[in-house]
């Protein structure tokens, strides 16, 4: 597929080829793709010149990186020490009851991916949800599926 | 913009940005951290933005969108200068009144901080007992700068001391300063930085690193982050004084994935500290080259750790190594490598510019200079904190943290994050600092502090932990990942009921090896939390096993919602909002819980009305058969 | 170039080795045998195992460090077996033991088993996962990709869920290397692995969640 190959070899050079940058540029592929297909690391590998072992081992080691397509919308609940102890726990389940999934997982309709996450930084607002850019905070357990009911 | 190139142009250019600027000309400043901006605080801006062009005011009053000010429990927060009024959750609506009482000297009373011990309204920000117990040497500057601007940061003395190094002082001299001063690293370990200064300066190979750590990765901390959004140029230059320092002219800023507005605010830094010559080759005219290169983790916790950072920055997975060898000796791509945390660097200058004695002056024998704190949890002002090591835990919860919400009771204090522990009230009057609290079994750590009250389980916060490292675990060796996987499964088992009696000698002998044998600190600090509620809470540890009770009534297994028939005021609340419902009555019937349709979501609980508290949590003990279907409320007077 | 030699003393014994050695090194040198399982002489150490660790004192104060990584430093003492380093080792058997089931508690881990007294069935209830039969010492993965340098077997995942897996599409010299099979201390990759296919831990069989199924 030439669409995957020329992108990466776009952002390949934006990084002057530099190994280093692995990382990072697997990153922006993950931004531009939405996640990284399996074409697109076998071109990082191929492009950058390092091994894919180590192309795979990166991509299935952090939590920003995706293997598979995710949904339209992201949830996001914060689990975070200071949301915990203000009752993060029942609102991720509440979303799990609501949508089906677990944390980790996509909606077979594609509609959520659906994500717990240690901290936003806005511990004043606990228990606090994001959905895609919206802050959600100060969440009550009823409020969750009016929340989420928005995002289609 | 022309490059500075020289130490005289810098304090022309610092006088003209000076000359420029009337210190009595009205200033509406905004918190535009992350915390506030989750409160929509953009839309505060925005507010005031057309509020003023309304009005034809642009040129008379000026707008400045700050980094955060600390006092998160209370944001959006608009602080006027020069009379240094503070407004609290400022709404967009509230924008014509507050331009109107700026253009009229007046103050909004309705949207002052009132003091809820005496009610009084309290109009000038460093009177707020919040701010006022605090000392914010290092965080203060945020509410003044627009992390955008480097001008702002200028017109405060921004990049002095980076000019008083390069050519008031030697390389050496610039460490021995730091040395002198006693500065210790602020991402949790403590170590000297001026040690860790010198053993790369020492080491004889070329090139040499310098590496900031902005993964701050412990839940519940947020300094770094504020620092870095609001202030990112006192972080580069205490990084540009260090590499100077050092010898080293590569450097690198290792930003955490989930923090996009410090990249954003650091690129733009970046990029302006290089236009005004405080970058690049010879740094305001001197024989001093240095660049940054920014890396963004990419969500992992364990990558935050010194030796796993630094094989990210290579391109390599970043997982820990052994460190026998310091990476200051040999670290990125074997060279000599100097890592320090965000806050750290950000102290450097100040230490230049006033000196090793004055930072000696502030804090404890062993623990120099302040530290900020992320208090959250519950407690009254949720918030960032800066405060002279030796203020004990009390000072902090209770003067500047106002004490626990909603009037409860404090139970305990997670301080440390992941690494640390739960300290009990009997020790509140310990003082804060690298070591007092070490004595207790937690550590200061990177400044994390959760306050936790008697509906907190101390079982659960334990698994919480464990949970927590369990999935950050990089799952290298076999101490941790293993000690971890067993861990959680024990606590877990606890915490439903299924506890074993020699559950807490297994989880010691584990928590002793992942100790004793982990590769790296994530792995021989993770048992600590288990380690320290066993104890000081010690007791619910057995409660929990034994009889299977939850005395917070907390966990989930443990516990069963039940409607008090006698306070019960058949208001259908519950009813009709209980997902499975699970509730049978109706109107002017006694309500009741079908505990096998009972899924334990909390919602009853939640929305009964206060006045009737009718929905009970049961712990060890039996829920009360149901009243007999049919059963008319009784109506209480006022009811 | 003059070798600059180091005097330490394990277990009693002064030993004389060069300064760069790792204790590991020094040790076997001097005929002191210390366990491992993921120390591989071709390799770089990679402390994994932590079999190797063992007790330190300097100026008084005693570390536990992995001797495979630990450089030797002048009037170092070391002792290789005590309570604190048996109970260590004992735990990190009965730690892996349920990851094995009984086919992988074969050879040094065996041995490791009976001499340090360990009770493999301690952890049996509370592993609630599927037997892997590795213990992810990576010595299959750092010796395809250190010694051989053809990147066949990488790891992937992380904590719990980290796991050894092949690439197909790169295992054509795989029929005539097989030097993995002889390094695998619990004789996964010889016992599962038919000529030059990876029945059940290929790059594909783990991301079709097949090898994280509990």
């Amino acid at each position: 597929m030439v669409g995957v190959s020329g992108l990466v070899d776009k952002v390949v050079d934006g990084y002057q080829r530099d190994k280093d940058m692995l990382i990072q540029i697997l990153l922006e592929l993950q931004r531009g793709f939405g996640w990284l297909p399996e074409e697109a690391l076998n071109e990082v590998s191929r492009q950058l010149g390092v091994p894919l072992t180590r192309v795979y081992q990166i991509a299935t080691f952090y939590k920003a990186f995706s293997l598979t397509p995710k949904g339209r919308h992201l949830i996001r609940v914060c689990v975070g020490t200071a949301c915990q102890v203000r009752g993060a726990p029942l609102i991720r389940d509440r979303v799990q009851h609501l949508i089906g999934v677990e944390p980790g997982e996509t909606t077979p309709d594609m509609r959520f991916t659906f994500e717990t996450v240690n901290c936003l930084g806005c511990c004043a607002m606990g228990p606090v949800m994001t959905v895609d850019n919206d802050y959600h905070g100060h969440l009550s357990i009823p409020d969750v599926e009016k929340v989420i009911g928005v995002y289609k | 913009m022309p490059r500075i190139n020289s130490p005289s142009e810098l304090e022309k250019l610092r006088e003209e940005i000076k000359g420029k600027r009337d210190p009595n000309k009205p200033c509406i400043t905004l918190c535009s951290g992350t915390a506030c901006q989750a409160s929509d605080s953009e839309s505060v801006s925005q507010a005031f933005e057309r509020e003023l062009k309304r009005q034809g005011l642009e040129g008379e009053i000026d707008l400045r969108r700050t980094g955060c000010h600390g006092f998160c429990e209370r944001g959006p927060l608009v602080v006027i200068y020069p009379e240094e009024i503070c407004y609290t959750k400022v709404k967009p609506e509230d924008a014509l009144e507050i331009v109107q009482s700026v253009r009229e000297k007046k103050v909004v009373d309705c949207l002052l901080y009132t003091d809820p011990v005496t009610g009084a309204r309290i109009k000038r920000e460093p009177k707020i007992p919040f701010y006022e117990n605090q000392r914010r040497i290092v965080f203060g500057p945020n509410r003044w700068i627009d992390p955008k601007n480097i001008e702002d940061y200028l017109f405060l003395g921004g990049y002095r001391a980076l000019s008083k190094a390069l050519f008031e002082m030697s390389p050496e001299q610039v460490l021995e300063e730091i040395k002198k001063a006693n500065l210790r690293g602020r991402g949790g370990g403590g170590f000297p930085a001026g040690r860790k200064w010198e053993e790369t300066k020492k080491t004889a190979r070329e090139p040499k690193y310098v590496i900031v750590n902005c993964d701050e990765g412990d839940p519940g901390a947020y300094m770094d982050r504020s620092l870095m959004e609001g202030n990112p140029h006192s972080v580069l230059e205490g990084l540009i004084i260090g590499a100077y320092a050092i010898g080293s002219h590569e450097g690198f800023v290792y930003v955490r994935q989930e923090y996009p507005l410090a990249v954003e605010n650091l690129e733009i830094a970046l990029k302006q500290a290089e236009e005004y010559g405080f970058l690049g080759e010879n740094i305001l005219g001197s024989e001093f080259s240095f660049r940054v290169k920014i890396h963004r983790g990419a969500g992992a916790f364990v990558s935050g750790e010194s030796s796993a950072l630094m094989n990210a920055i290579e391109g390599r997975l970043g997982e820990p190594r052994m460190k026998y060898i310091h990476t200051a000796v040999s670290g990125i791509k074997d060279r000599p490598s100097c890592l320090n945390n965000v806050e750290t660097w950000a102290t450097v200058p100040l230490i230049i510019n006033k000196g090793a004695e004055w930072f000696n002056s502030i804090g404890t024998d062993k623990s120099k200079g302040t530290k900020i704190f992320s208090l959250v949890g519950k407690v009254n002002n949720t918030g960032l904190v800066e405060v002279p090591m030796g203020m004990t835990l009390r000072q902090i919860i209770y003067d500047i943290g106002g004490g626990i919400a909603k009037g409860k009771k404090f139970k305990g204090v997670q301080t440390g994050g992941p690494s640390g522990g739960i300290i009990p009230e009997q020790y509140l009057d310990t003082p804060v600092d690298f070591d007092e609290l070490t004595k207790l079994g937690s550590i200061m750590g990177s400044g994390g502090m959760v306050v936790m009250d008697e509906n907190t389980c101390m079982v659960d916060t334990a698994r919480y932990f464990i949970n927590f490292c369990c999935e950050e675990s990089c799952g290298k060796c076999i101490p941790c990942r293993e000690g971890l996987r067993l861990l959680r499964e024990i606590l877990n088992d606890i915490c439903e009921g299924k506890g074993k009696e020699n559950d807490i000698e297994l989880i010691e002998d584990i928590a002793e090896t992942m100790r004793d044998a982990s590769l790296c600190a994530l792995g021989t600090t993770a048992a600590n939390p288990v380690l320290t509620t066993l104890k000081y809470f010690g007791d619910e540890y057995e409660t929990h096993i034994k009889e299977k009770r939850c005395p917070a009534k907390f966990c989930k297994n443990l516990i069963d919602y039940w409607i008090d028939s006698e306070k019960c005021q058949a208001c259908m609340i519950c009813l009709r909002n209980c997902p499975t419902e699970a509730i049978q009555g109706g109107k002017n019937l006694l309500h009741w819980i079908v505990q096998e349709k009972c899924i334990k979501c909390g919602i009853c609980y939640e929305v009964c009305p206060p006045r009737f508290g009718a929905v009970v949590k049961l712990s060890g003990e039996p829920v009360p058969p149901p009243p007999a279907p049919g059963t008319e409320v009784v109506r209480k007077e006022g009811g | 170039m003059k070798e600059e030699l180091v005097t330490l003393k394990i277990d009693d014994k002064e030993v004389k080795a060069k300064k760069g050695m790792t204790i590991l090194e020094a040790a076997k040198e001097a005929g002191i045998e210390i366990p491992t399982l993921c120390y591989h002489e071709k390799l770089a150490p990679y402390g994994a195992c932590r079999i190797c660790s063992v007790e330190v004192i300097r100026d008084g104060r005693t570390q536990i460090v992995a001797s495979c990584g630990y450089p030797i430093e002048e009037r170092l003492e070391v002792k290789t077996r005590s309570p604190g380093i048996d109970k260590i080792r004992k735990t990190i058997i009965e730690l892996i033991a349920p990851s094995l089931s009984d086919e992988g508690l074969v050879g040094k881990v065996r041995e490791l088993a009976d001499e340090y007294g360990a009770d493999t069935s301690r952890f049996i209830s509370r592993f609630r996962a599927t037997p892997t039969r590795c213990i992810l010492c990576g010595q299959c993965v750092r010796y395809c990709s250190e010694v051989i340098g053809i990147h066949v077997i990488g790891f992937v995942g992380r904590g719990v869920e980290r796991r050894v897996v092949f690439f197909p599409q790169r295992a054509q010299f795989c029929p005539t290397c097989q030097e993995c099979f002889y390094l695998c201390p619990t004789g996964k990759i010889a016992a599962e692995t038919a000529g030059d296919t990876f029945p059940g831990f290929s790059i594909d069989d783990y991301l079709s969640g097949k090898m994280l199924i509990k």
